[in-house]
């Protein structure tokens, strides 16, 4: 059955990796819809939170050929433990004084702050775990929005261990 | 002391014990092959185009088991070795490539001779590395050799910027080395091992299938005692040929597309199989849902990644061939299959490799006499297409390493070069490259390194005037539509002057490169020529008219399950209407 995974891996931090990685899934046709990188703890190695669709036999074959990678340091599967999931979504909308107010409601609602104003926008940074991002994109879809910027999901698991060890 | 990049390679390379290495110059790579100019303990063997070095040190390493060496320029050097790391990429070589680049301070600047080396060759490498700083290089040349020769072996890169080599450095080659992401499991963990045996001890039909993994782990004693203690019996693949002695009563042949009947009915019949070190390549499997439709699936690999990647296995087994056979071999003995080794011997009876039995040339009865007249001695390289099937089903390989064949990425122009290699690797040995007349021509340049070497190695051309294996396909599937695939004179050429109007002559060709030439076009004359070639000392090109429409049978049609075999066009019709 078809289902959405993320996936923590640690890999390398040197020019390269990236396009490796990516180069993967392109290159064995998996289903990639989030990729995120950043710097961890440790400044050697990176951080990716790569979100993918398929089913069982295919996601363990992605951490199969992730792991095969001598720059890839550890594949976590985050969505088999207890994880948070974050994702911020940038989003400027067209904001009439008549619609300010409740544009500014719906900021509020979604614990999200004004990040920019001009005449006639609003820029609302807001954080959160897919779903509402999206339900905030859907709310704001009849304002008029002009353009969203979003960064990916980034994940880490629950608990005291690092990367789910159990 | 300091000494320079250039040198330090050339240092790495004498601590990881290379002896040969196979290229072509070009200016950014000049500071390295200036100080090879006073190397005497390495030799360098300059081919005639990047490709024919490449496979050159693949076939050195096939051969050998030792990691081959490859030197290169940037740019179009580079580019020129992207088909052979493929090539030993697919198939598992443990290979070691440098490339030239343009220096650090022109990267990115479409530099004259700059190409993204690790950029284009990333996907077609285990690993690849660009040295970026010169305090880097040594501990790089430590990890390549690693990476290429541990594990699943395979091509590593590595890209050197011209002022790396010129660069001062001091030489601390690392004993050992610990790469954090780079993990081998090579030991089988005892509980699947305890599996194993009781899965076999069950079986009432148990079949090995083994591949080129069992020749990288050098497991073939173990697995000859394996077979012997229980008397089961074995298929090879392609890239397994060898591994277990063709010669031997338990081996029933290649399975797959070109397999032999019993070899592909014991797969659909048997209630255990067997895979050490294999893949599960769609060649071997034909249609994935009915292959092996009654067993159980066995799998002994060193690749994790391999593992149930195309069929479900029920008892993995993850480590190296070698010592997981000799654990399993510690619990089996004699097993009870004597009804199903009677079925097996029944088919072979039945279904033994055939090809007609008449006056014309063939080239089935061309391999069977070679086998015969270099006593099932010689190192066989191959091209690629119907020669390559003829020189599989009809030599019978004896050891690993002997046969030495393009498999996983089928590529022409492999054979000749790769048999400098494997001659260079083997200097007392008979190589013989047995050629289509396409694929020889992909390469037929390294005639030319061939006679600077002096090299006494044997081309063997199954000349149907035809990309033959091309051409049966659309003979079967395409209703003889030859598109594509005559690669005679179009005129029909001058009957007197050259009665079968093929190109180019080899015969004149050899001549050319300082090489015997004979053209051999009745099948009396087969056994004369042999002998004689074998016994010229000089490099031979045998020409062998074969019949042009040969074909290469038993065959099952792609997609197809693999007890569905045909021999003829007309099977082709039968099957596809069916
Ligand atoms: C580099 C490359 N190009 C194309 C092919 C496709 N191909 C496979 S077999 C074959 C025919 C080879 O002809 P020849 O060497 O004469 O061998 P034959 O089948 O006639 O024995 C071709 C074109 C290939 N395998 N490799
Ligand atoms: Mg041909």
């Amino acid at each position: 059955m078809e289902k959405e995974y993320t996936l923590g891996v640690i890999v390398e931090n040197k020019s390269g990796v990236l396009a490796h990685i990516a180069g993967l899934f392109s290159g064995r046709g998996f289903n990639i819809t989030g990729l995120s990188v950043g710097e961890t703890e440790n400044p050697e190695y990176s951080r990716m939170t790569i979100v993918v669709r398929g089913d069982d036999k295919i996601v363990e074959q992605i951490k199969k050929q992730l792991n095969k990678f001598i720059d890839v340091i550890k594949v976590m599967d985050l969505s088999s433990v207890p994880s948070v999931h974050r994702e911020l979504i940038l989003i400027k909308v067209k904001a009439t004084q008549s619609k300010r107010q409740e544009i500014f409601q719906i900021c509020e609602v979604f614990k999200g702050k004004i990040v920019d104003i001009s005449h006639d926008t609003l820029t609302l940074e807001v954080t959160g775990i897919t779903d509402k991002i999206e339900a905030l994109i859907s709310l704001l879809k009849p304002y008029g929005i002009i353009e969203i910027a979003r960064t990916g999901r980034v994940s880490i698991s629950r608990g005291f261990k690092k990367g789910g060890e159990r | 002391m300091k000494i320079s990049g250039a040198q330090a390679v050339v240092e790495a390379l004498r601590k990881e014990k290379v002896k040969v290495i196979f290229g072509i110059p070009g200016g950014v790579i000049i500071p390295l092959f200036d100080v090879l100019y006073d190397v005497k303990d390495i030799d360098v063997i300059i081919t005639r185009h990047e490709q024919g070095a490449i496979h050159a040190a693949d076939g050195y390493a096939r051969s050998s088991g030792k990691p081959g060496v490859c030197l290169v320029t940037s740019g179009p050097g580079a580019t020129n070795i992207v088909t052979g790391l493929a090539t030993a990429y697919m198939d598992s070589v443990p290979i070691v490539a440098l490339t030239g680049q343009v220096p650090t301070s022109l990267i990115g600047n479409d530099a004259f001779q700059e190409a993204d080396t690790t950029g284009i060759t990333r996907p077609i490498t285990k690993h690849n590395f660009i040295v970026k700083d010169p305090d880097e290089l040594v501990t790089v040349m430590k990890k390549a050799f690693y990476i290429a020769t541990t594990g699943r072996p395979g091509p590593v890169l590595i890209d050197l910027p011209k002022d790396i080599l010129t660069a001062e450095i001091e030489f601390n080659y690392p004993e050992t080395i610990k790469i954090p992401g780079y993990n081998i499991t090579t030991k089988g963990n005892p509980r699947q091992i305890k599996k194993v045996v009781e899965a076999i001890k069950k079986a009432k039909r148990p079949l090995v299938y083994a591949g080129g993994g069992v020749i990288s782990s050098n497991a073939s004693e173990e697995l000859k005692q394996f077979i012997k203690k229980t008397g089961m019996p074995i298929t090879l693949t392609l890239m397994g040929l060898g591994a277990y002695p063709g010669t031997e009563p338990e081996f029933i042949g290649m399975l797959g597309m070109h397999g032999t009947k019993t070899a592909n009915y014991a797969v659909d019949k048997c209630d255990l199989l067997i895979a050490i070190g294999a893949r599960f390549d769609d060649r071997v499997t034909g249609k994935l849902s009915m292959f092996a439709p009654h067993a159980r699936f066995i799998h002994i690999d060193i690749d994790p990644a391999s593992i149930s990647k195309n069929v479900t296995i029920d008892i993995p087994v993850v480590g190296d061939a070698k010592e997981i056979l000799k654990e399993i071999n510690r619990h089996i003995d004699k097993l009870d299959i004597e009804d199903w080794i009677k079925q097996i011997e029944a088919w072979k009876k039945e279904h033994p490799l055939t090809y007609e039995n008449d006056d014309i040339l063939r080239p089935q009865y061309i391999i069977e006499r070679l086998y015969e007249l270099t006593k099932g001695d010689a190192i066989i390289t191959t091209e690629v297409g119907q020669n390559q099937m003829w020189a599989a089903q009809f030599y019978k390989y004896t050891r690993p390493r002997q046969f030495i064949t393009s498999g996983g990425l089928g590529t022409m122009g492999f054979g000749l070069p790769a048999a400098i290699g494997a001659q260079i690797a083997n200097p007392d040995s008979l190589v013989v490259d047995i050629a289509g007349d396409g694929s020889i021509q992909m390469n037929i340049q390294e005639l030319a390194t061939i006679a600077q070497e002096d090299l006494p190695i044997k081309v063997l051309i199954l000349n149907n005037g035809y990309l033959g294996m091309v051409r049966q396909w659309q003979e079967f599937f395409y209703n003889k539509r030859y598109s594509g695939v005559d690669l005679r004179k179009r005129s029909g050429g001058n009957q007197k002057e050259d009665k079968y109007n093929y190109i180019p002559d080899f015969v004149k060709l050899a001549e050319a490169y300082n090489a015997v030439g004979m053209r051999i076009d009745k099948k009396a004359d087969v056994d004369g020529a042999i002998q004689e070639a074998l016994k010229t000392k000089k490099a031979v090109i045998m020409d062998f008219i074969i019949n042009p429409e040969e074909n290469v049978t038993p065959m099952v049609p792609a997609g197809a399950p693999l007890h569905k075999m045909i021999s003829s066009k007309e099977d082709a019709e039968n099957y596809l209407l069916a």
